[in-house]
């Protein structure tokens, strides 16, 4: 069975270590702070603040309290608040260890695409940019097909890039794939999924 | 000199021009001078260029100057939360420069402490990156982006004192420290003025320097995606 929303979240808290700033997405990587468990995560939110909590108790909304997705949040008692300048200069320095994000299209030499289709409403990269090309690690969590089943995980994306040569793992309903040398290895595959399943909705290389 | 005026209006005086070039403070609708925005709504300025993160939603914030066309362009990183927006700039009305995020923050910055231009890894690779003077530096490749220097920066805080220096709360700081310094001019919008030394002076987010006009005034303070979680019962 491939993973599901849920359980793809929570194979990439997996990757997330102990004393890790972190920097989540907006989707199923938001998802991944349900599943951080005991770690000690501190998560990053790109608008100016570094410890962000949970979403408030109903009538406990505060306007001035809101995550890069312009939620409602809660501040935690390790929050930190600081300008955007400095935000993006903590991310562009490398200063967070990992970006979990959503992605359109990834290629096997580490191309991300997630932020405009050409023709469609371009809405703006946000902060994506900055975060692919300034943390320590890129993990994209992605389906791996798109709904009319063609693969997004390409040999060369199609679309405009956010990052070249950024990525390091992919995390997809069907397992976990790094970009390597020559192409994507295989490191994990959803329980029950088989390699051929794989390689049938993978139009990028795989090495092993 | 006296910093403190009496409403946005007197504040503003002297200081709006057709073609000008406006940075303002917020991300969302959170921590936006909303009240400048109303009072440059009223003053009808014309062929504007903003550099903001965001533009407001239909009928709050920038989204406001929309409405009235007193936009030329914008500078921003995400408009998604804006059908007036999206209208303009398909018919050809609006123009626009996307930045990314950090981007922009830095150009503010930098702008703003009196450095032209600055090279960074952001973009490198994608359509951010064309027509950019591109540069290696220790292996890696880098584009230069420029420093904002505009006519006049509009912010919100929380709280100053009567010499400007500003405090903001939580993340409604944002991009207005950065707006504030890469303006000519400033004028801030604050929920509470206070004597001078009621401040700590070392929790000054924004020394006075940077800012020539003041004024207090009631917020809305709109909240664009309210978002809680259910209180676990016993």
């Amino acid at each position: 069975m491939p993973w599901d929303r849920n359980q793809m979240a929570a194979r990439a808290a997996e990757e997330l270590e102990d004393g890790m700033y972190v920097n989540l997405g907006i989707g199923i990587p938001t998802l991944v702070a349900n599943y951080v468990g005991d770690k000690d995560i501190t998560l990053q939110s790109e608008n100016g603040m570094l410890g962000m909590g949970p979403f408030p108790f109903e009538g406990e909304e505060d306007p001035d309290l809101i995550n890069a997705g312009k939620q409602t949040i809660t501040e935690l008692s390790r929050t930190a608040y600081f300008d955007s300048a400095q935000s993006f200069a903590m991310i562009r320095g490398g200063k967070i260890a990992a970006a979990i994000l959503g992605a359109m299209e990834v290629a096997e030499n580490g191309d991300l695409a997630n932020w405009m289709i050409p023709g469609k409403l371009v809405k703006g990269m946000g902060g994506a940019m900055d975060l692919v090309a300034g943390v320590g690690r890129v993990i994209v969590v992605m389906d791996h097909a798109n709904k009319k089943g063609e693969s997004k995980v390409l040999k060369e994306c199609t679309l405009p890039l956010t990052g070249k040569g950024v990525v390091d793992r992919i995390i997809t309903n069907l397992g976990v794939f790094d970009v390597v040398e020559g192409g994507l290895a295989i490191v994990e595959l959803a329980d029950g999924v088989s390699r051929e399943e794989v390689l049938s909705l993978t139009d990028a290389t795989v090495v092993n | 000199m006296q910093k403190v005026y009496e409403s946005a209006e007197a504040a503003l005086d002297g200081l709006l021009f057709d073609g000008m070039f406006i940075a303002a403070g917020g991300f969302g609708l959170c921590g936006i001078p909303e009240l400048l925005i109303d009072a440059i709504v009223a003053a009808g300025t014309k062929d504007i260029t903003i550099a903001s993160n965001n533009c407001g939603v239909d009928d709050f914030g920038l989204g406001k100057l929309l409405q009235t066309r007193q936009i030329k362009k914008m500078i921003s990183s995400y408009v998604g939360e804006n059908a007036e927006f999206m209208r303009q700039y398909l018919s050809g009305e609006l123009e626009l420069e996307f930045n990314p995020q950090g981007t922009l923050a830095e150009r503010m910055r930098a702008g703003g402490a009196g450095i032209p231009g600055f090279y960074t890894r952001t973009g490198v690779g994608t359509v951010i990156a064309e027509g950019k003077e591109h540069k290696e530096f220790d292996g890696e490749t880098y584009i230069l982006e420029r420093g904002i220097v505009a006519d006049l920066s509009i912010v919100k805080a929380w709280k100053a004192d009567d010499t400007g220096n500003l405090v903001f709360r939580k993340t409604a700081r944002n991009f207005n420290p950065p707006a504030a310094t890469c303006g000519k001019f400033c004028v801030a919008e604050v929920e509470e003025i206070v004597p001078r030394g009621s401040l700590d002076p070392d929790t000054i987010h924004l020394p006075g320097i940077y800012v020539h006009r003041l004024i207090q005034g009631e917020h809305e303070k709109r909240i664009e995606q309210r978002t809680t979680r259910k209180r676990e019962t016993a």
